[in-house]
């Protein structure tokens, strides 16, 4: 029997009603206003987990996001959510919760033997134990230790939920909604800022809500529902409860995670989404986060029943749930003498407070001792004792006598932690106070104003006066005319003194903790020190000290405290580690909010998708876009298809879908000239009604992009770049107007989106073309190869062009967007009689790897025009963007790779793109690699896989025959090198 | 990270994108290839204040040359590339 349970009244609680809820199967009952925490606790159920690595039973000890054991199990199937805090779980009706890291169960498990064998767990375990032989690791080592240690399983199916993102501007942010944070709120939100107030717990008031004490003369309860309602009526407020900033960022950008349905069942969320992820862009911050209170190492500092002072007075008044019937306090700080005495207000027998440090009188120590509780000064708890849970603890009093004190719970408070992560985030480091026995925020913390407890001013009417006064300063500096209200009257008032007191040694031999949740010992930080790690960063690395999910919250500064003794030195000297978001764990689901799926990757279609679905394709991703890959017909599959798609083009006629090219549109004066430093081969000579191949280079002189360049009239141009770098290309025009050439004049914009249309291939393409557009007359003499026009079809304006991808007599028409799906229905319909195919991807790669059209593969950015060939076209007359550097010695290097093409020798063999190039019959090794196949394609013009491949001294190579390997599948084909082109070299049936 | 376009104000870095430092003035076309090289490779990277070429492509496609403290990400100055000297 324990004595944990719930108080007949008090608490913040709806008696009323009662929820039902699991705890490892076990059917309990709580109430709304419950934690998980709370309603174990008032079940009497004090061992809520199993320690990480030697799987001791563990119980609460904090009362936030500061417990380090409570860590469950929440959730059917792919709602499980592993490591989750009871203490931050609100109560629902059916929650589902399970202890983690126990086989077979809470109450016996197995591997509790780890605690025999811990001293071969000791500090730096990992490092030396597991060191030899690497083979080890994964088969063996790896297997074994991830099954001993680890916290709870993460379900492995697709997260169900969804999230949502949310920016949010204010002049102010406040983050807590202590007393300090509530104060600020409401002097900004009356002087008209527009304010967040931002707390991570359900209900706000932060730690007002666990005192006793009076405000202006009545319960704190009142000016609580005071303040919150006033800051409700303000249009300018808006509040944030269940929400945690979990990270500082440039220029005041705070980034938090609301949980909006969490706290619901299910089934009973709606269209809510789970979590809210928040980007708060604030003119100024107020950081009102507060501060956690420490434990103390001391030996059997783990077992159920050891408790935060704190959490003790929270469980109290929030849930009125007290975890003991008769604790010893244990304190370096008034934290433990008003904890006792509210306990013992509630009916609790406290059996003795006993503090490290001196006496010092005020009215809770004068309330103590009349109500009959033993108070020790200058004295230790030095163990605490028990099996499974505390029964009693052993007291070294100030003349070095030992006594055991009977007991069923142990408070502890070490002294308290500012909340100061968000500051350190942004770099500023803490700073040691030794008064306060506790890391500090600087003076100058940027934007950010920092308040009460955080500041290390932990008296509540401390808290009030910063809250007030800083907010005040902050909103005059801000330009608002805020009134100074009066300071609310407060009795009792307790000024904060403290003792040093991090861990107390004794003879028992008992673990002493300091790192609950990574079970860190004070004997692992001495071992590590004895072993060298003597920085503070690296005994927490060997140690893994406050490296767990809690971020060391209630044991980090322990952690230093207990170093700097074993050092000998201060603690300001030792410093402190630093801390990074984020502050609390935050889903990756919330991170990603609407990012994923289709969120993520949203799809772009062209005008003509529909049309082409009706037409049979099968479509595929290239990027963002969904385009056509081929048009099966019954009983194809993709080869076959595309071959037949080749073949028809090749004979007859086909169309497809070219919209993805960007298209940019340039106008003016001087767009010509523009057009001839953008491109590395000559334009000047371009005529209107005349198209151009034109290659992009960079300035280091390799290939960028390709494209053509159409010639309307004098100054008027349209450009299409490759589907892949349409934006880049675009970038790269504004940049170099707006920088560096901007005497042109010259004006550009995107028409990518503005034209939609196709390419019409093969012998019968002009004459089908023809039938449905009225200008320009496309006949060989009036239309030549190259030639462009704007044009009709019908009523529609139309941009032509006599250019080919597939060496086929060839043309491109855009229109409209809107009137693409049209053109392309119309084409289909007028083309039937000619035996018109509609092609895709598949047969225009196909065709443009037969006729050696360089694309994305080639163009990788490592590529010279020399190294594709293209040498000839590069203007030798002219300055261009690359001009300077591309006839640099490395790349005029003979033995550079350079474009081929490749047959494979035996046709019933395949090609993978990648493969290597070795000579025959060497071995796959780097000292012989020759070059890569860059494209692969199965030719029907050649009958068997042709490629195109950089290969050094390629040119010279035409007719020899190289090995193409591919190790990973341990490939190894056998290929004859020739001229990068496979069908009508002289381009006789481009021309027609 | 925040930036002060000149033409749309203040806006959230995702809206950007950065091209780099701001390189040293373009050579002369006739230049030697040393001088081009230190123009397209070589670039300072200072603990401190930098001037940086950003776009704002989900705005209004201005480039802009911002001028960032690398040690705390402080703007100084944001101004219209097509207004800086020194190119
Ligand atoms: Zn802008």
């Amino acid at each position: 029997m324990t004595g944990a349970r719930r108080l007949p009244e008090g608490g913040r609680i709806d008696r009323g009603t009662s929820l039902a809820f699991t705890f490892d199967g076990k059917p309990l009952q709580g109430h709304p206003g419950d934690t998980l925490a709370s309603a174990l606790l008032a079940n009497g159920v004090t061992v809520v987990g199993r320690s990480f690595k030697y799987h001791r039973p563990r119980g609460l000890v904090g009362f936030g996001v500061e417990e380090p054991n409570a860590l469950v199990t929440l959730g059917p199937g792919a709602r499980t959510l592993a490591n989750t805090q009871a203490t931050m779980v609100e109560l629902h009706q059916g929650l589902d919760a399970r202890s983690q890291n126990r086989w077979p169960s809470l109450a016996f498990d197995v591997m509790a033997i780890n605690g025999w064998a811990s001293r071969f767990l000791a500090a730096g375990f990992y490092y030396k134990t597991f060191m030899w032989p690497p083979e080890a690791w994964t088969a063996f080592y790896e297997k074994v230790i991830r099954r001993a240690a680890g916290l709870g399983r993460a379900s492995h199916e697709p997260d169900p939920d969804h999230y949502a993102k949310a920016h949010a501007f204010a002049d102010i942010l406040v983050v807590g909604a202590g007393p300090a944070g509530l104060m600020a709120a409401l002097v900004a939100g009356r002087a008209g800022a527009r304010v967040i107030l931002v707390d991570e717990m359900p209900a706000l008031g932060g730690r007002l809500r666990h005192t006793a004490r009076a405000i202006d003369g009545s319960a704190t309860t009142l000016w609580l529902e005071a303040t919150l309602q006033e800051l409700e009526s303000l249009p300018n407020v808006r509040l944030l409860p269940r929400t945690s900033v979990f990270g500082a960022y440039d220029h005041g950008i705070m980034a938090a995670v609301e949980r909006v349905s969490d706290h619901l069942p299910a089934e009973t969320r709606g269209a809510l989404p789970r979590q809210r992820y928040w980007q708060i862009q604030a003119k100024a911050t107020i950081l009102a986060t507060g501060a956690i209170e420490r434990g103390i190492a001391l030996a059997g500092n783990d077992l159920p029943g050891v408790m935060l002072a704190s959490a003790a007075r929270a469980y109290l008044h929030e849930h009125a749930v007290v975890g003991g019937q008769r604790p010893v306090v244990f304190t370096t700080n008034p934290s433990g003498y008003v904890t006792a005495l509210e306990l013992m207000r509630a009916g609790v027998d406290v059996q003795a407070v006993v503090d490290p440090g001196p006496r010092v009188d005020n009215e809770t120590v004068v309330a103590l001792h009349e109500a009959g509780v033993q108070l020790y000064w200058h004295s230790t708890i030095e163990q605490a004792k028990g099996r499974g849970r505390v029964q009693g603890v052993v007291m070294a009093d100030d003349v070095g006598g030992r006594r055991e004190i009977a007991c069923d719970q142990l408070l502890l408070s070490g002294g308290w932690n500012p909340t100061l992560h968000l500051t350190a985030h942004q770099g500023f480091r803490p700073h040691w106070d030794t008064k306060l026995q506790a890391f500090v925020p600087p003076a100058d913390v940027g934007d950010i104003t920092v308040v009460g407890a955080a500041s290390g001013r932990f008296e509540l009417e401390n808290c009030l006066a910063d809250g007030l006064n800083d907010a005040v300063a902050l909103c005059r500096k801000l330009g608002f005319s805020a009134k100074t209200p009066t300071l609310p009257k407060l009795q009792e008032n307790v000024p904060y003194t403290t003792t040093a007191c991090f861990a107390v040694e004794n003879a028992s031999g008992g673990k002493a903790f300091v790192d609950l949740q990574n079970d860190v010992t004070v004997a692992d930080l001495e071992l590590a020190v004895r072993e060298g790690y003597k920085s503070v960063e690296h005994a927490k690395r060997y140690t893994t000290h406050g490296m767990a999910t809690d971020q060391g919250k209630t044991t980090g500064v322990v952690g230093h405290g207990v170093l700097a003794e074993i050092l000998k030195r201060p603690v300001g000297e030792i410093g402190t580690t630093g801390y990074r978001p984020p502050y609390t764990a935050v889903a990756i689901g919330a991170l990603a909010h609407h990012h994923r799926g289709q969120g993520f990757a949203p799809v772009r279609r062209t005008p003509l998708h529909d049309v082409q679905a009706k037409h049979g394709a099968v479509f595929f991703e290239t990027g963002l876009w969904h385009r056509a890959r081929y048009f099966p017909e019954a009983g194809e599959d993709m080869a076959a298809a595309s071959r037949r798609e080749v073949e028809a083009i090749r004979s007859t006629v086909g169309i497809a879908d070219t919209t993805p090219l960007g298209k940019i549109e340039l106008m003016g004066p001087d767009a010509q000239a523009f057009i001839e430093r953008l491109y590395c081969n000559g334009f000047s000579t371009l005529k209107p009604g005349r198209a151009r191949y034109g290659l992009m280079l960079r300035e280091d002189g390799m290939v960028m992009d390709d494209g053509t360049v159409w010639c309307f009239a004098e100054g008027h141009f349209m450009i299409t770049t490759t589907t892949a770098n349409a934006a880049a290309v675009m970038s790269h025009i504004e940049f170099y107007h707006q920088y560096y050439w901007r005497e042109l004049d010259v004006a550009y914009a995107s028409v990518s989106e503005q034209w939609a249309g196709v390419a019409i291939a093969g012998p019968r393409s002009r004459e089908l073309l023809q039938k449905l557009v009225d200008k320009p007359d496309l006949s060989d003499t009036a239309f030549p190869f190259m030639a462009v026009a704007e044009g009709r079809v019908g009523k529609v304006v139309c941009r032509i062009a006599r250019i080919s991808f597939s060496g086929e007599r060839a043309f491109e028409i855009y229109v409209p967007a809107g009137y693409a799906a049209d053109l392309y229905d119309r084409l289909m319909a007028e083309g039937a009689p000619l035996g018109i195919v509609p092609y895709g991807l598949e047969a225009m790669g196909t065709m443009r790897i037969e006729k050696g059209h360089v694309a994305g593969p080639e163009l990788d950015g490592r590529t010279t025009p020399a190294d594709l060939g293209l040498d000839r076209m590069q203007s030798r007359k002219k300055p261009h963007i690359g001009h300077a550097l591309r006839d640099r010695e490395g790349l005029l290097d003979p033995a550079r790779p350079v474009l081929v093409g490749l047959k494979v020798v035996n046709a019933k063999h395949r090609l993978r793109a990648g493969a290597h190039l070795v000579p025959r019959g060497a071995e796959p090794i780097q000292s012989n690699d020759q070059g890569h196949v860059t494209s692969i394609a199965f030719s029907p013009s050649e009958g068997r896989y042709i490629a195109l491949a950089l290969l050094a001294r390629g040119t010279d190579r035409h007719g020899q025959e190289v090995d193409a390997v591919f190790p990973l599948k341990k490939e190894r084909v056998t290929v004859e090198v020739c001229a990068p082109c496979f069908v009508d070299p002289k381009g006789a049936r481009l021309r027609g | 990270m925040r930036i002060t376009c000149p033409y749309c104000g203040s806006r959230g870095s995702e809206e950007f994108t950065c091209l780099g430092n701001t390189p040293p003035a373009r050579p002369a076309d006739d230049a030697p290839v040393a001088a081009w090289v230190d123009f397209v490779y070589l670039r300072d990277n200072p603990r401190g204040p930098v001037t940086e070429l950003w776009q704002h492509v989900q705005g209004c496609r201005t480039w802009l040359i911002v001028t960032r403290d690398t040690r705390t990400h402080t703007v100084a100055k944001v101004e219209l590339a097509s207004r800086a000297t020194g190119r």
